[in-house]
């Protein structure tokens, strides 16, 4: 029995080795110094750790700016849905209404919706827009935050639904007595209460937007300064020679992010999927 | 609030309805509109008026061999990730209910790293690690000059690779935590009467994780079925004369680089079809898990 566990904590670990791998790679390569990158015996280490390419793709390419539009896009898309979610979720819960049922699956069939399928009328509908607004039409940020607010939306609602459920009535109602308005209620008693929930429902958010890659394609084809980092990346593919040292580079720089995201909120993720498949 | 009738679920429901409504209601109803139109490059630049031609685009497209060819491979692909992934994920939930402490922190750890890793990331590591000449997956097997995307299933293998390398840790966190769920005492009688741990997966786990299991296997039908980044980056755009397309960069080659709007919307009215199919078995297993809606 002992060495049969033993036998199933080793094959545990290899595997759990054999998962990382390939991100100690992408790490280990942009770090490597260009002569080792282009090697025809590659090392699975290096001597003489260099960042080099990080220069590269930050100085030459102007990274940082990429970088910064994909913050800008994955904030604006976190603070926005967020903000509306969290209204509708309060509808949701603390009112009965008809086709509140209805509205709910909706929003559940929503989230199914294959948002790929999209891209085409999506695409002329934010030309058309451009034209009257000037700040969401192609070759905008704006486009971006729009978009991905309406896909983050639906598990944006249905997640935050799950918290604001769990705050008992009575606080809201004991305030009311006190004189408090519907809107105090809003801000000052359900939105502190919510907002560890707010927190784990904007890391969805966050990650959705920063990973996007489709619409990012789409949207922004002619203003290469507002590239984000997905779109930004595909520059150091070269027919002739790919630049492995600035993709790797990039894409830890584009991986980081989120891989602190994720270990930061690990248990509420957990939780966060729990409470959004069941709650 | 109390929950009496008022007007107060409106204004706040209204933000949401808005964005909703304008940006998934509309382009779906457009999305309908524009798969009965004649609707190529002549047409958005306004040189020629748009006409409806009805079904033909769609005919036109079930005439199509390309079509069923490419629509033979996504189902064939999405089948292929989604056991892959079961198999992985389920497997290692297991093994996570058997190991000492360390070794499950370690795996979870990993997994969780491995989900974390942006789709386009995870794409240009593993052509990396797989490249022709200056990969280590080549150099270590002596296979240089080895190309994995000249061949349209080992470049689908490699493809799918990465698919699954980036989703069986959703099977698994959650199968793992719906089996620490199952009281001890059903799995330690079992254990007593003998049962093995292949019998013990088979005959009372999976049985009881049904409602959990119904809901991984068709959140991963739909991820699967529509994947795009990994085929758009991996093999440029759909492999070599487009023997790598899925429905979703076929739908979106006919419209971006052909500029056959009309088309590749009919494509993804076939797409949202099938996924709605899916859907509404996914709604079915909720109900019958007993979500209160």
């Amino acid at each position: 029995m002992r060495a049969g566990r033993r036998l199933l904590d080793a094959a545990a670990v290899v595997i759990a080795l054999i998962t990382v791998f390939p991100i100690y790679w992408m790490v280990l390569a942009a770090v490597k110094p260009a002569g080792e990158i282009q090697s025809l015996d590659q090392k699975p280490w290096t001597l003489a750790p260099s960042l080099d390419a990080f220069r590269r793709v930050l100085a030459v390419n102007d990274f940082g700016r990429y970088l910064l539009n994909s913050v800008l896009v994955a904030l604006a898309v976190v603070l926005i849905s967020g903000l509306i979610a969290f209204l509708a979720a309060v509808a949701l819960t603390r009112f009965r209404f008809r086709f509140r049922t209805t509205i709910l699956v909706t929003f559940l069939i929503a989230q199914m919706v294959p948002i790929e399928a999209l891209t085409i009328p999506l695409f002329f509908l934010v030309r058309d827009v451009g034209t009257v607004v000037p700040g969401i039409g192609l070759n905008t940020l704006g486009s971006l935050v729009l978009v991905h607010t309406a896909f983050t939306l639906p598990f944006a609602i249905w997640m935050l639904r799950g918290f604001v459920q769990a705050i008992p009535d009575e606080l809201d109602e004991a305030a009311q007595l006190d004189g408090a308005g519907r809107f105090t209620v809003l801000w000052r008693i359900l939105l502190p209460l919510v907002a560890p929930g707010l927190a784990a429902t904007s890391v969805f958010s966050f990650i959705h937007a920063w990973n996007d890659f489709l619409f990012a394609r789409t949207f922004i084809i002619s203003e290469a300064d507002l590239q984000t980092l997905p779109m930004a990346l595909l520059v150091f593919f070269k027919p002739d020679e790919n630049d492995w040292g600035a993709i790797m580079a990039a894409s830890t720089l584009m991986t980081v992010p989120v891989l602190i995201f994720f270990l930061v909120v690990r248990r509420r993720l957990v939780a966060g999927l729990g409470g959004a498949v069941k709650d | 609030m109390s929950r009496v009738r008022t007007r107060a679920p409106l204004w706040l429901l209204l933000p949401a309805a808005v964005v909703l409504g304008g940006l998934f209601l509309y382009p779906m109803y457009q999305l309908g509109l524009l798969s009965v139109l004649d609707f190529t490059q002549a047409q958005v630049s306004g040189g020629r008026p748009t006409r409806f031609v009805g079904a033909e685009n769609y005919t036109r497209l079930f005439g199509d061999d390309r079509f069923w060819s490419v629509l033979g491979a996504t189902v064939l692909f999405a089948a292929a990730c989604v056991l892959a992934t079961l198999a992985v994920g389920a497997g290692l939930a297991v093994l996570l209910t058997r190991v000492s402490r360390i070794p499950r922190l370690l795996l979870s750890l990993a997994a969780l790293a491995a989900w974390a890793v942006p789709a386009v990331s995870g794409s240009t590591t593993w052509m990396f690690l797989f490249d022709t000449d200056l990969g280590f997956v080549n150099q270590l097997f002596g296979i240089e000059g080895f190309n994995w995307m000249y061949d349209r299933y080992t470049a689908f293998g490699l493809v799918g690779a990465v698919v699954v390398w980036a989703s069986f840790p959703f099977v698994m966190v959650t199968l793992y935590a719906g089996i620490e769920a199952i009281p001890k005492s059903v799995l330690e009688a079992a254990a007593l009467d003998g049962s093995g741990a292949w019998r013990t997966f088979w005959r009372i786990m999976v049985p009881m994780l049904r409602p959990v299991l119904a809901i991984v296997v068709i959140q991963s039908i739909i991820w699967d079925f529509k994947v795009f980044t990994q085929i758009y980056v991996m093999t440029h755009g759909g492999g070599l004369a487009g023997q790598n397309l899925t429905l979703n960069v076929y739908a979106y080659q006919q419209a971006f680089a052909s500029s056959e709007y009309g088309r590749g919307a009919a494509i993804g009215v076939v797409m949202m079809l099938i996924l709605l199919a899916v859907t509404l078995v996914y709604l079915r297993a909720l109900r019958r898990s007993g979500e209160q809606l």
